[in-house]
């Protein structure tokens, strides 16, 4: 029946392609995590009055951030192929898109999470301060568990944002269902193979947002 | 104990410099109520939290325990900090902790392990009355609740001394009333010394053994307690203990009723200790030929003795009006007589 309604969709290079993006999302988003809460910490903790206040500092990550979240995509993309060939010796597939998923993310990623920080109250540090704790335990005791549901649903939104990414990035043969739906479906006409990509590209998203909202929901004990 | 010696807190602002706290000499003794008040911007904020370096005074010492704060820095001054415990006026809870995590915080900070932990959060959760509580989240709780949450983390790592920033201010009074008792209790089975600030001299009243009074960032009065009740000097310490002496708005009824009439006098009388237990207008109507009307009064009970005023309203012939008034003065009772033309005279 499936062969009926789309008579040219190969399911095999279809599922090849869905594993493709699927690697290219989890690699990412998880490298994009902890690129992000690094950046972002670095800018909430030398923010003034902070831990580690320090103006130069602050001035240039947000500098790095800011840059970096906005140039398009698809142009950061090309602006990186010395970089990443240099990197892993070609400009083709999947592991050739994630430095640029992975830089063009993870800016983008520390806003948020510098947001999610400032969140907290002030007086939650201050009190952490007053019993002696250390700076790390106040980042891995109070800052991250104190702001994560907000880190869990700041990471659902740049999840989802990589996935339309993935797809730019196929255009310029990263692979995945993005490849395919350009140049299987799109380049030779064959609208059900871009219809079959797309319709599963949103079935990832959606259980992206599934978990996203599960875990965000079980943290928040506000 | 806790002695500050010429304390200064200088902040540079867009506005220019603000002199938060300007020398400043205090001394706490061990184990006792030492109450701060003030108005908001009078710098207690900023001089209790001088007492654990959440800021810094730009001039001055810090001395605790014979510990010399205002010279320690990095781990020194993390331990020093374990020995001092705080609790705000908005809790500064974890909510993402429950009662129990939220109270092994501080010893988690200081590195117990976990059975050691554990036990000492039920002591805790005994002493501060949470029990059955201690899985909820900071969220489920009163705000009465979570400052018992708070005063049990605080006092986690078992410290000397306990610093309350407006620890009542966000309480109804009721609640007010229980937190207080609670510091009250603490501070007898532990030995605690308890520093405290608040803008209510209900609290002062109700537990502190000694106050000191801050304005404009310097303390303009300090003593014991009922002391201070009894021979307020600057006029701010009179807004204060007017705050618990008198009912609200006697100043208007009063000059009402003097303005009314001119054969009467008013008096306002002030009793220290065990003169509010005498029945004194008895006496006064059995021994002189005057008449009586009393307009207001209230008992205000201190830690070290009651404090009272009552008004009274006098009528009879002058001469034996003046009789009177002396044998109210020398029955240790402080008269004012309050005159028509909106003056007092003593």
């Amino acid at each position: 029946m499936l062969t009926n309604l789309f008579p040219n969709v190969d399911w095999a290079d279809m599922w090849e392609a869905t594993v493709e993006t699927l690697y290219m999302t989890v690699i990412s988003v998880g490298a994009t995590f902890l690129l992000g809460i690094i950046l972002g910490l670095l800018l909430f903790l030398t923010e003034k009055g902070n831990l580690w206040q320090n103006n130069p500092v602050n001035k240039v990550v947000a500098a790095f951030v800011n840059i970096f979240r906005s140039v398009p995509f698809i142009i950061l993309i090309i602006l990186l192929i010395p970089f990443t060939t240099l990197l892993l010796n070609t400009m083709l597939g999947a592991n050739a898109a994630l430095p640029a998923l992975i830089i063009g993310a993870a800016p983008f990623y520390a806003r948020m999470v510098e947001i999610a920080l400032r969140e907290i109250d002030k007086g939650v540090i201050e009190a952490a301060k007053s019993m002696g704790a250390t700076d790390n335990q106040i980042i891995f005791k109070v800052l991250l568990p104190e702001s994560l549901p907000a880190l869990v649903s700041g990471i659902t939104v740049t999840a989802i944002a990589l996935i339309s990414y993935t797809a730019m990035a196929g255009v310029v043969g990263a692979g995945g269902l993005g490849t395919l739906a350009y140049l299987d479906g799109f380049q030779r006409n064959q609208n059900d193979v871009t219809f079959v990509a797309t319709v599963i590209i949103l079935i990832i998203v959606f259980i992206i947002q599934w978990i996203g909202d599960f875990f965000t929901h079980i943290t928040d004990k506000r | 104990m806790i002695t500050l010696q010429n304390i200064n807190k200088i902040f540079q602002t867009k506005d220019g410099v603000v002199n938060a706290v300007n020398g400043v000499d205090l001394n706490i003794e061990k184990g006792e109520i030492f109450g701060i008040i003030g108005y908001s911007g009078a710098g207690k904020s900023t001089l209790i939290r001088m007492l654990n370096m959440l800021e810094r005074p730009t001039e001055g010492s810090v001395n605790i325990n014979g510990n010399q704060l205002t010279k320690l820095n990095g781990r020194k001054l993390r331990e020093a900090r374990q020995n001092i415990g705080m609790i705000f006026q908005h809790f500064n809870l974890l909510w993402s902790r429950t009662v129990r995590e939220n109270i092994s915080f501080p010893l988690e900070i200081s590195g117990f392990e976990k059975e050691e932990r554990e036990q000492r959060v039920s002591e805790l959760i005994q002493l501060v009355g949470l029990e059955g509580r201690g899985d909820s989240y900071p969220a489920q709780l009163s705000g009465g609740q979570k400052q018992r949450v708070g005063i049990a983390r605080a006092l986690a790592n078992k410290p000397d001394i306990l610093l309350c920033d407006e620890a009542t201010s966000a309480l109804d009074p009721k609640t007010t009333d229980s937190i207080l008792s609670l510091l009250v209790d603490i501070n007898q089975k532990l030995g605690l010394t308890i520093v405290l600030i608040t803008h209510e001299m209900h609290v002062i009243r109700k537990i502190c053994h000694r106050v000191a009074v801050m304005e404009d960032g310097r303390i303009v009065e300090q003593g014991p307690v009922l002391e201070v009740f009894k021979t307020p000097k600057q006029r701010i310490t009179k807004e204060f203990v007017k705050q618990v002496t008198e009912p609200e708005e006697t100043d208007e009824t009063i000059q009402h009723l003097v303005n009314g009439s001119d054969t009467n006098t008013v008096v306002k009388l002030t009793f220290v200790g065990g003169s509010t237990e005498r029945p004194l207008i008895t006496e006064l109507i059995r021994s002189f030929n005057v008449s009586v009307n009393i307009l207001q009064g209230k008992i205000s009970q201190t830690r070290d003795g009651a404090y009272g005023t009552l008004f009274i309203q006098f009528e009879g012939d002058p001469g034996e009006l003046e009789r009177a008034i002396q044998f109210i003065t020398e029955q240790d009772v402080e008269v004012e007589v309050i005159n028509n033309a909106n003056k007092s005279i003593s």
